[in-house]
């Protein structure tokens, strides 16, 4: 039953035109039923400018024909050096900038992000429960006792006790933050994510958990990653495929036990044995 | 909750203000005597029936103080209510879009800070005329650049952090962000400025009436008291000393409540 609200909240839940959403383009049919695609990035090239006094400014390209695909259910890792593009990657998925060249074609609703640091993701004016309820206010779509539902539903989702509601993000540990991170993406039911080193932030431990309760995640809310991260041996763990990524190029990919197996780029080599 | 965390300045100040803002609030209703009634009892010290003494008239001062200094807290209170609600719109207009807009709003700003305050409050005056709402109007503009400047750091510091990247991802509109997202998070810059604000409007007024452009008769303040007592200072010294007193403790008690908040938000930190 919610899973039908869901399915149709897909395809009420338009694709704003906000700030630069406009290279975002939605594909005409409701595709994830017959498509198993959820996401394909074609060529594209982009960069930034440096604001000019007059004019738009120098360009700086950062990313040099992009292309790959993401399917539905997949866990897809981006790994490379800090500076090869992978943020400017992400934030053209999400519609924050708009590639020079190009095609970025999205089968699912508005994707949402998972950031690195758990400390300032969360606002630190208002409580857990505001955060958590603040993105089905601005959809608009439910009143207030099915807000706070979808809310303490969303935050058994992510295993923490109800009291954490009432609290504020500095009473939090940072993996508590994360999870209240992840629950405040996942509170509109996106099916695609993108989780820039979602854990690169936090212990050890509460790093497995974490990469525990992504994989949970993705079963039960059946939903697609693109998982940015440095760290090669978590995408090992986490990923079903990996793009790497080397000056803003995607220099190899394929699934995880092909590249980690037998990498054919001088590049993935010198990374894995780094990650050693 | 910690949020509400006090300490001693700010129970100190709270305390003070409240006290003096109790009494004017009282002098609106009651005056031990009529402030503007003459009689016979003339230069006379303070002693228990005149608390302050009276001036040259027989005019009761603690009744007149009572009184004009409910003028001054009206013109301090809108003062910066006009100042760091406008300031806090160009601040948070400047430091969240950016820009060519931040440059032009920022240059003006530049230059309305470069006058000195009470120089620019006169010509704002000189063109509208003098009276309480004048004085309202020009040292209104006259604190605005202070607080377009404070929150627009403290708008612009909040642009790029994840949990605004976050709003604008999940549709909110531009002025929710500001308004709900990020206004809450500029109080602690906001609020110590708006008391330091307070006293500067205070001690404004009163330079500004004492020379002659600020409330005109039959309004009386803080500063036209002073320039009055100004010319019985030799027959009546309690005069000016118990106007000065108190605005003394007025400036006094919010500037402890202004210490107190920015004691409290190292504390947070």
């Amino acid at each position: 039953m919610n899973d039908n609200v869901d399915r149709i909240d897909d395809i009420v839940e338009s694709i704003a035109p906000v700030l630069g959403m406009e290279s975002i383009e939605k594909a005409a049919e409701p595709p994830e039923v017959q498509h198993p695609l959820v996401l394909e990035v074609k060529h594209v090239n982009g960069g930034y400018r440096t604001p000019g006094l007059i004019g738009r400014g120098k360009y700086h390209q950062v990313l040099f024909d992009v292309d790959f695909n993401i399917r539905h259910g997949e866990i897809m890792g981006l790994v490379g050096e800090s500076g090869t593009g992978k943020s400017t990657l992400a934030k053209m998925i999400l519609g924050m900038e708009k590639p020079e060249q190009g095609q970025i074609i999205h089968y699912t609703k508005r994707p949402q992000i998972i950031f690195q640091d758990p400390y300032s993701s969360l606002n630190p004016a208002y409580s857990v429960e505001w955060s958590l309820e603040e993105p089905l206010r601005v959809f608009g779509k439910y009143d207030e006792p099915e807000r706070k539902r979808r809310v303490r539903e969303m935050l058994a989702r992510v295993e923490l006790p109800e009291e954490c509601l009432y609290a504020k993000p500095s009473e939090l540990s940072g993996g508590q933050r994360q999870r209240v991170s992840i629950a405040a993406a996942l509170i509109r039911r996106p099916r695609f994510i993108i989780a820039d080193e979602p854990v690169s932030a936090l212990d050890v431990t509460i790093q497995a958990q974490i990469l525990q309760l992504l994989r949970d995640l993705r079963e039960e809310l059946d939903l697609s990653y693109l998982f940015i991260s440095h760290d090669l041996n978590v995408v090992y763990q986490l990923c079903d495929r990996v793009l790497v990524m080397k000056k803003g190029r995607i220099v190899e990919q394929g699934t995880v036990d092909e590249v980690y197996d037998h990498p054919k780029e001088e590049y993935t080599k010198q990374l894995l044995a780094a990650a050693q | 909750m910690k949020k509400y965390k006090l300490n001693g300045y700010l129970v100190a100040g709270i305390i003070l203000t409240g006290i003096i803002i109790l009494w004017i609030i009282a002098g609106r209703f009651y005056t031990p005597y009529n402030p503007t009634k003459m009689s016979s009892a003339k230069l006379q010290g303070p002693s228990l029936a005149h608390l302050f003494g009276t001036d040259k008239f027989g005019r009761d001062i603690f009744s007149r103080v009572m009184q004009g200094s409910g003028t001054t807290l009206v013109i301090a209170v809108l003062t910066i209510l006009i100042g760091s609600v406008c300031g806090t719109i160009v601040g948070a207009m400047t430091g969240y879009f950016g820009g060519m807009l931040d440059e032009v709003l920022m240059r003006i700003n530049d230059a309305l800070t470069a006058f000195p305050s009470i120089l620019l409050a006169l010509v704002i005056i000189s063109i509208l005329g003098p009276g309480k709402q004048n004085v309202i109007i020009a040292l209104g503009i006259v604190f605005i650049p202070s607080y377009a400047r404070v929150t627009r750091t403290a708008f612009a510091s909040q642009r790029e952090v994840n949990y605004i990247t976050s709003a604008r991802l999940m549709g909110a509109s531009s002025s929710r962000i500001l308004l709900v997202h990020m206004l809450p998070n500029t109080l602690h810059v906001l609020l110590p400025a708006m008391t330091i604000g307070f006293n500067n409007a205070v001690l404004a007024e009163a330079s500004m009436s004492f020379l002659g452009i600020g409330v005109t008769p039959p309004d009386v303040s803080m500063g036209y008291m002073l320039s009055e007592a100004q010319g019985m200072f030799k027959s009546a010294p309690w005069y000016a000393l118990s106007v000065g007193m108190v605005i003394a403790l007025l400036v006094f008690g919010v500037g402890l409540i202004g210490e107190g908040l920015q004691r409290r938000n190292k504390e947070v930190d």
